[in-house]
């Protein structure tokens, strides 16, 4: 957020560490004595969630690969062994397995805000753009970790989805080849994947870097979807958010540690404690919970290239959000037409995770088809042209009018 | 080039050309660079110098089959049954999805090679299953026939013939 710096060095040796590299000034301006909304609700939280998801990945990450072994004839036992023999393996195994599945309900309840409340729109757009380019990686970073305890679901994940790459014309084969080094996935493509998924989370950690950064030029958006009009309108950063942030986050462990202590295989899936096995395929191929919407949209295609396009597409459209999106007034507070759709949006990408999980077969097909269609409308043709026949409600004039109506105006 | 001090000139100068020549150069030794960042990713020269193998056919019988390992891929052998090998031949080939001949798929009419690994997404197919009592892919249900060729379901094409040959009466040499 533009302004001027209050940061205000107390000491020697911070007065002579700002005069040659400001990063205490930084840190005070960007996290300490930043002027946020003072409406922001509980939505609001998960950003900082996300941070701790992050940080938590990566520690946890690091220690796992201190005992991990990418090798075909040693992942698996070396998996087994972090969970039997190394100390407290089994719960940074289960913190690191479970913390990705944590990061994606942070991650779709961080989107879904930002889609509901407006927060792609003018000026944010970039801002949203590298939040999709961070849930990119972040699949990535997921598809790849999954690989590497080399178990049943391991192998044939990686061999479905790389397969994927082969729908390309003409060069498709060498692509997959490309990323296999071999014929088929074997211990080269676990040993590379094994050195993506330790990079990718520092590629997401820059992206972070420059998300925050597109994020306090233009200021957080708010419920009320209203521009910061002046002081009368933000509260600092710190107590104010950072308190409300945390409480938040206490809550949020409180689920995870649900899943880490009780529930620690109940996200994953059983077939995964089998060791892979090139030559026999289990019954029932299903990615982890957070990309079933995607691959119930790329078996609903008939057709192996229509399918992948599709699928990727599913993932693509949501670059062009800022622009499909018509409407000029933000929050869907003041937009009735728009929040039905948004709820049907949302139970439509349930429903894609559902049948993403249940067998290719008879009505499940034919309803991921419509699941698919409904899908790319709401993007395509809904969100255009509510944006132009949508009547919305007043919007109130500041955010102080809007959170504040009994108190009297504040002073310009 | 074009400020308040300098005409505009058409000609290119001495300048442009070494600007141009610097770039392209540049460009070339980049692309020299990077092409082994690259390529140090495809099959390296142990993993290809596993390209070939033999198989004895001499214990499988009338309709049985094995699956051996090639390139890390599965391949399956079929000794074909008489019935099996009627029911391929007979056959419309041109309403097929992919259209060939059982004819062009083997070569002894008993004997089916074929690599096991559906043309969908590469699951393995189960045998001796699905609508035509060929091959079923469990994953997104792919139905092939006793041909290995794909009659319903999301697949494209016909499960691959790997290349081999017949080295003895019952033995071959695939790759």
């Amino acid at each position: 957020m533009s302004g001027e710096s209050t940061y205000n060095p107390s000491n020697g040796v911070s007065k002579w560490l700002d005069s040659r590299l400001p990063i205490l000034r930084l840190a005070h301006d960007s996290f300490v004595d930043y002027p946020t909304p003072k409406n922001l609700n509980y939505w609001w939280t998960f950003g900082g969630i996300l941070s701790f998801c992050l940080v938590t990945q990566i520690i946890t990450g690091i220690i796992l690969a201190m005992h991990y072994t990418p090798h075909v004839d040693f992942a698996f036992n070396s998996v087994e062994h972090i969970m039997r023999d190394v100390n407290y393996g089994w719960m940074l195994r289960y913190i690191h397995a479970n913390g990705a599945s944590m990061f994606f309900i942070a991650v779709y309840i961080h989107m879904f805000r930002g889609m509901y409340y407006g927060s792609y729109k003018a000026p944010r757009e970039v801002l949203w753009i590298l939040g999709v380019i961070i849930y990119i990686l972040m699949m990535a970073a997921a598809f790849m970790g999954y690989v590497l305890p080399w178990g049943q679901m391991s192998l044939w994940g990686a061999t479905v989805i790389t397969n994927l790459f082969g729908a390309i014309p003409l060069v498709g084969e060498n692509i997959a080849i490309w990323l296999w080094g071999g014929f088929s996935v074997d211990n080269p493509t676990l040993n590379r994947f094994f050195s993506l998924h330790y990079l990718i989370p520092f590629l997401i950690a820059g992206v972070v870097v420059l998300h925050i950064w597109a994020l306090h030029v233009p200021g957080n958006n708010n419920p009320v979807g209203i521009s910061v009009k002046g002081k009368q309108d933000t509260v600092p950063f710190h107590p104010y958010y950072t308190v409300k942030d945390g409480f938040a986050l206490t809550l949020f462990l409180i689920l995870f540690s649900y899943f880490i202590f009780f529930a620690p295989n109940v996200l994953g899936h059983a077939d995964n404690y089998i060791p892979a096995n090139p030559l026999v395929t289990p019954a029932h191929i299903v990615p982890e919970w957070y990309l079933l919407p995607f691959y119930a949209i790329l078996r609903a295609v008939p057709d192996k290239l229509g399918g992948v396009v599709l699928m990727f597409g599913a993932i693509f459209v949501m670059f062009l959000l800022p622009w499909l999106d018509t409407s000029k007034v933000r929050s869907a507070r003041y937009r009735p037409l728009f929040r039905q759709f948004y709820v049907l949006f949302i139970l439509d990408c349930l429903l894609l995770g559902y049948l993403g999980a249940q067998p290719a077969e008879g009505v499940y097909i034919v309803l991921a088809r419509v699941g698919t269609v409904y899908y790319f409308a709401h993007f395509l043709l809904i969100l255009p042209i509510l944006g132009l026949v949508e009547k919305p409600k007043e919007v109130p004039e500041s955010i102080s009018e809007a959170v504040l109506p009994a108190a009297p105006q504040a002073a310009e | 080039m074009t400020d308040a001090h300098t005409p505009v000139t058409e000609e290119p100068t001495r300048r442009d050309f070494l600007y141009l020549a610097t770039g392209a150069f540049a460009a070339i030794g980049a692309a020299n660079i990077v092409w082994p960042l690259i390529d140090q990713m495809n099959p390296d020269a142990s993993v290809k110098a596993l390209s070939s193998i033999e198989v004895d056919l001499s214990a499988i019988e009338s309709g049985q089959s094995i699956t051996v390992t090639w390139r890390g891929k599965p391949v399956f052998i079929r000794r074909r049954t008489q019935d099996e090998v009627g029911v391929a031949r007979e056959v419309s080939v041109v309403d097929l999805p992919d259209p060939e001949n059982d004819a062009d798929r083997v070569v002894k009419d008993e004997w089916l090679v074929m690599v096991g690994i559906c043309t969908h997404l590469g699951c393995v197919p189960l045998g001796q299953a699905g609508d035509f009592n060929g091959w079923f892919c469990p994953c997104h249900g792919s139905h092939y026939d006793t041909s290995g060729r794909i009659r319903k379901g999301p697949a494209p094409k016909n499960l691959e013939i790997p290349p081999y040959d017949f080295v003895g009466d019952t033995r071959i040499k695939i790759g």
